[in-house]
């Protein structure tokens, strides 16, 4: 994984449901600092908040690390767990894909909301994804 | 009942107004006390008014489509109203279209449709 | 930087500016490029001597040695003046080759000033002719990219207008919005379409649009999508959405895509689709007898 753009911002940890609004608040706050209109601060966000859940529910916890730069503008979060991993993540980026018997829409979901992102796992190790949105 | 959010009960009708820092924890709550308000007030419609939230990710999109399909078991139906541009752009991405649910740009739209004439 | 290196030529443009002056605007006309179709020769010269002056400023204050750089602080004054003559000459529909020979016009005065002074220095001659080269060459340089610089911005301006110009959302009644789209749909416009459409259905708490695609030549099934989700996203927002001008071809083409419109309305006229339109929010077109 290369080297998250700009610098550190915050770290958050993830380990109820309370501390992923915290996340998403952080990360929404650093794009509307750099002028993002609501659009594009609602759809990363969003896919913040999927990513960020998703740690907390099947990754059993773990961190948000949020950097912001000026130029070029952008912001990224790295949100990274020590749960289970997952073993297909193409299969997982499809819409309708879930072990958790929830509508698994998330991590698709999140990649179409974010101008990119990358997962990195290993199954039994745990899951990190690298969100990006660009301004 | 959930902290976040107050149930009010007006002309048969059960009103919500979901506050912008409810957790997942919170909606859950509220899901149940909604369904259980349904039943002991004979509610005909729930009205949600999600204009407070800057965000609805498949969480909180999934709990409003099981809510309105618990309410339609429960002869009410089910309006979301106020929801933002950004939101609904980014629900629609997400391939959630909320098709149990009416929609209403506000409360006084969802009360009038309720009433069944149109807002003067 | 060297004194040796660039006393010769800063005491040449010095002492013989208006000698290297009328060279250059000569040699410009002797070669065509002083374009007098565009600009008078009052303003030509003009234009030439201030950027003779700020030259002489860059090469008195700048290192002009191996280390030469015309993004350096000396030359500031020389990169302002010619980004002004280029941006003003390029407004004016001179072409970039035109703008590159105006100023390697002004190697020739200078060679020849040089030639004269230097006569029986054949090294040194060479050795300044070499310096002075690379200095003309890098400003020629930069006046293409600020050439390239602000056809991008035309560009990209009038491409602002182009799509500003295409995505109106007019309110056609109380209520009662239209959207007629014009023109191709690609992903980012159709993000820019749908979101204008819905701030405006905020503002004016409007309760039907009327998405039109008379003007609209193709529809692929990307375009279909684009057009369903815009429907979707009017309908969480709490407003209906009714698709209109869909014409013959337009309904063949989707149904052969398996493009399934599900519970969005559709009309194959904006006239039909305004009198349904209508009659949702509680009015009624009716024909007024005469007396």
């Amino acid at each position: 994984m290369s080297v998250p753009e700009g610098a550190l911002v915050s770290v958050c940890v993830l380990l109820r449901d309370r501390d992923v609004l915290h996340a998403r608040r952080v990360a929404g706050q650093e794009l509307e600092k750099l002028g993002a209109r609501s659009v594009k601060k609602t759809r990363f966000v969003t896919a913040v908040s999927e990513i960020g859940r998703n740690a907390v529910m099947h990754g059993g916890g773990g961190e948000a690390r949020i950097y912001s730069q000026v130029h070029p503008p952008c912001v990224t979060v790295v949100c990274r767990d020590k749960g289970p991993g997952i073993a297909d993540v193409d299969a997982a980026l499809c819409d309708g894909f879930s072990t958790a018997g929830s509508m698994g829409r998330g991590l698709g979901g999140a990649r179409r909301l974010c101008d990119q992102m990358e997962i990195e796992t290993t199954v039994g190790k745990g899951t990190c994804v690298t969100m990006v949105a660009r301004l | 009942m959930s902290a976040a959010s107050a149930i009010y009960f007006v002309e048969g009708v059960l009103l919500v107004a979901i506050q912008e820092d409810i957790s997942d924890t919170d909606i859950l709550d509220l899901q149940e006390a909604l369904a259980e308000r349904i039943v002991r007030d004979s509610a005909r419609a729930v009205v949600m008014d999600i204009n407070a939230l800057e965000i609805v990710d498949t969480f909180v999109g999934r709990i409003l489509a099981q809510l309105a399909s618990v309410s339609k078991l429960l002869d009410a139906q089910t309006y979301v109203v106020g929801m933002r541009p950004a939101v609904a752009m980014t629900l629609v991405e997400l391939g959630m279209d909320l098709p149990e649910s009416k929609t209403a740009l506000s409360l006084s739209h969802a009360l009038q449709d309720l009433r069944g004439k149109p807002l003067a | 930087m060297s004194e040796t290196e660039t006393s010769t030529v800063l005491s040449i443009l010095r002492e013989r500016f208006d000698a290297i002056l009328d060279g250059w605007i000569s040699t410009q006309s002797d070669e065509g490029v002083q374009r007098t179709d565009l600009f008078s020769h009052k303003e030509g010269r003009e234009q030439t001597s201030s950027l003779l002056r700020a030259m002489i400023t860059g090469i008195a204050e700048g290192d002009t040695g191996s280390r030469f750089d015309l993004s350096s602080e000396p030359w500031t004054e020389l990169r302002t003046v010619l980004v002004d003559v280029t941006q003003e000459r390029s407004a004016r529909g001179v072409s970039p080759s035109d703008m590159a020979s105006f100023v390697l016009a002004l190697k020739g005065p200078i060679f020849f000033q040089l030639q004269e002074l230097l006569a029986d220095q054949a090294g040194e001659l060479v050795e300044e002719i070499f310096f002075i080269s690379r200095v003309i060459d890098a400003f020629a340089v930069y006046c293409t990219e600020v050439f390239i610089a602000e056809r991008d911005r035309i560009i990209e301006q009038q491409r602002d207008q182009m799509q500003e110009l295409s995505t109106p959302v007019v309110e056609l009644w109380d209520k009662v919005l239209t959207l007629p789209l014009i023109g191709t749909m690609d992903s980012a416009r159709a993000q820019e379409v749908m979101e204008n459409l819905l701030e405006t259905i905020l503002q004016r708490q409007s309760e039907v649009v009327i998405v039109d695609l008379t003007g609209v030549q193709t529809v692929d099934t990307q375009v279909a999508q684009h057009m369903l989700r815009m429907a979707s996203a009017v309908r969480l927002m709490g407003a209906e959405c009714i698709i209109s001008g869909i014409s013959p071809t337009i309904a063949q083409t989707m149904v052969q895509l398996g493009v399934d419109v599900g519970e969005v309305t559709t009309r194959s006229t904006i006239r039909t689709g305004l009198a349904d339109a209508l009659n949702r929010v509680g009015y009624e077109i009716v024909h007024k007898a005469k007396q």
